[in-house]
């Protein structure tokens, strides 16, 4: 692999390529299955059908060209209190090519109750990522080998992370304690 | 025969050498780890949530709570992440002294590393020494900030405030002596058999596993993988600095000693470049929507006035949008994904913090090894409890 001090391409270069070659590539292949794209603060942005998210990622990992091996992180956002709210959820890749030198971001976009196709395949690493956007979003993952909650205890109820939890705790939680 | 039967122990969450409140399920056969699985959380603050409320500027002191060894790196990432989506940069000054108390930072996190790691192995004295380094660190921060621990000293459009006098010649003083210092504990360490026997071939991860799992930071590039998101990605001028990216082959306990020790000797360099870098001049951005102006003024400048309670009763916008931002913390990658509705409140605010990441790697190092090994290889993995679970 060529190391990253030794890339001739600008950072500037390396993400125009990102937005031409990356995007040029994903609609030849999944033309249907982009929903969105877009450019801010040159970062590239790909919503995708959630149906077709693992073989995007299987194909971006796979295709030499990009080489996305590094799946930096997954999270997601409740999308309940923004203006385009439906579907409420949106969970969001980070994916990186350690080769290129170049990152994109993927999200799918899931309502209340719908599973996304874990990647776990693809990227193992997104086994604890998965794990936490089900903990505290109540977002679940199809086909994920161990999906169980890993921040909060195994008996909590509700999803922190959700618009409508309550950031602080109400006072009725400590009445219900007994004396 | 009777089928082996293997014991199931708890190890943590009140272990010493689980640094913190990690709790591993360990399944034995004899003194063979079986399979490993950690369970985290106990230390979880919703500090993703918190942020939430906070105005942009306000989230800062929570920051530091996440990796509490290295807290200057975590103001940064969350500034650089406001600063990219406002679109603006700070001046040079301000850049070169981000530079050069994160590279303090580094060494100071470092040094706890290296302090518990070698305790955790049976080498007492080093923890001492280490800690008598990073004293004069947490020294370096109290002069900045008047904290010696939650410095909270960056800020989105520069810093808190200029160094106070005096401050380079503390520097200066600390860089003269701390490689002499960082010879005495390679002295102590590097050549040692009884070291050796613990770290070398210990919780080796391949190349590509590594990459699978996500490994970031001296982790990674102890398996010889050059991705240093300073070099890749430069963010506050990093690219005008000379440094090297210290690899390791093997990507063992050993190696990943070694790629930190010379990590450190890299801090030293570019924190000596970024002394000898310092100019007078403006530390902040020259947006009086963004920088309260100074206090003598407010009883002089009525605009002054009005910026400075505008600023304090309402904060600042940031423009609807999102983003992603990466530095190279002192444990590998530390992300902030940013998302603004165009309030004064971030929408969402997630970390991709690197020791969890990097802590899901663990149970594929330590499967089929000794039960000791576990303790190096926690050691050698650098997390931070409060990072994992933020």
């Amino acid at each position: 692999m060529s190391e990253p001090q030794t890339r001739t391409e600008s950072r500037e270069e390396a993400q125009a390529t990102t937005e031409s070659l990356v995007l040029r590539r994903l609609h030849e292949q999944f033309g249907q299955a982009l929903l969105e794209v877009k450019v801010w603060r040159n970062e590239t942005t790909v919503v995708l059908a959630s149906q077709h998210l693992p073989q995007v990622c299987r194909f971006l990992r796979d295709d030499p060209d990009l080489a996305f091996d590094f799946l930096s992180d997954v999270t997601a956002v409740d999308r309940l209190n923004l203006p385009e709210s439906s579907p409420r959820f949106e969970v969001v890749y980070h994916v990186y090519s350690l080769q290129h030198g170049r990152r994109l971001r993927l999200k799918v976009r899931v309502g209340e109750g719908q599973a996304v196709p874990t990647v776990t395949g693809v990227w193992p690493t997104a086994d604890w990522h998965e794990r936490e956007v089900y903990d505290l979003f109540g977002v679940s993952f199809e086909g994920h080998p161990d999906l169980r909650r890993i921040l909060m205890p195994d008996d909590w109820e509700g999803h922190p992370l959700r618009k409508d939890y309550p950031a602080e705790a109400s006072p009725k939680w400590w009445e219900e304690e007994p004396a | 025969m009777s089928p082996t039967r293997t014991m199931t122990i708890n190890m943590g969450p009140q272990h010493p050498s689980t640094h913190g409140v990690l709790r591993l399920v360990l399944e034995l056969d004899g003194e063979m780890v079986v399979k490993c699985t950690p369970h985290i959380g106990y230390l979880h603050t919703g500090i993703e949530k918190g942020l939430e409320g906070k105005r942009f500027q306000q989230g800062i002191p929570l920051t530091d709570r996440m990796d509490y060894l290295a807290p200057l790196s975590n103001n940064l990432v969350l500034v650089l992440a406001i600063e990219k989506a406002l679109g603006i940069t700070p001046p040079e000054r301000g850049q070169t002294i981000r530079v050069l108390l994160t590279e303090l930072t580094r060494i100071k996190s470092h040094l706890v590393w290296l302090g518990t790691h070698a305790m955790d192995i049976g080498a007492m004295s080093v923890f001492l020494y280490c800690f008598r380094e990073r004293e004069v660190i947490l020294d370096l921060y109290e002069a900045v900030s008047g904290q010696r621990m939650m410095a909270s000293y960056f800020r989105v459009g520069g810093l808190a405030a200029d160094l106070p006098p005096g401050f380079e010649d503390k520097v200066q003083a600390f860089l003269e002596t701390f490689p002499a210092r960082l010879q005495e504990y390679e002295a102590l360490l590097t050549e040692n058999p009884l070291w050796r026997q613990r770290t070398v071939g210990i919780g080796a991860i391949s190349r590509e596993d590594a990459i699978a799992m996500g490994l970031s930071g001296p982790g990674l590039r102890a398996c010889g993988v050059a991705y240093d998101v300073r070099k890749a990605h430069p963010y506050s001028s990093y690219e005008r600095y000379q440094f090297d990216v210290p690899l390791g082959k093997v990507g063992d306990v050993y190696d990943r000693y070694m790629v930190r020790m010379a990590e450190m000797r890299q801090s030293h360099r570019i924190a000596t470049q970024a002394l000898a870098r310092l100019t007078p001049g403006p530390i902040n951005v020259a947006d009086p929507k963004l920088i309260p102006p100074p206090k003598q003024l407010l009883k002089k400048s009525m605009e002054a006035l009005i910026h400075h309670f505008k600023l304090y009763s309402e904060g600042f916008e940031v423009p609807v949008g999102e983003v992603y931002q990466a530095i190279e913390a002192p444990k590998g990658e530390l992300g902030a994904y940013l998302v603004s509705d165009g309030g004064t409140r971030p929408y969402r605010v997630h970390f991709r913090a690197p020791s969890f990441v990097n802590l899901q790697a663990m149970p594929r190092m330590v499967e089929g090894r000794l039960v000791a090994d576990v303790v190096a290889v926690i050691g050698s993995l650098d997390i931070v409890l409060g990072e994992i679970d933020r």
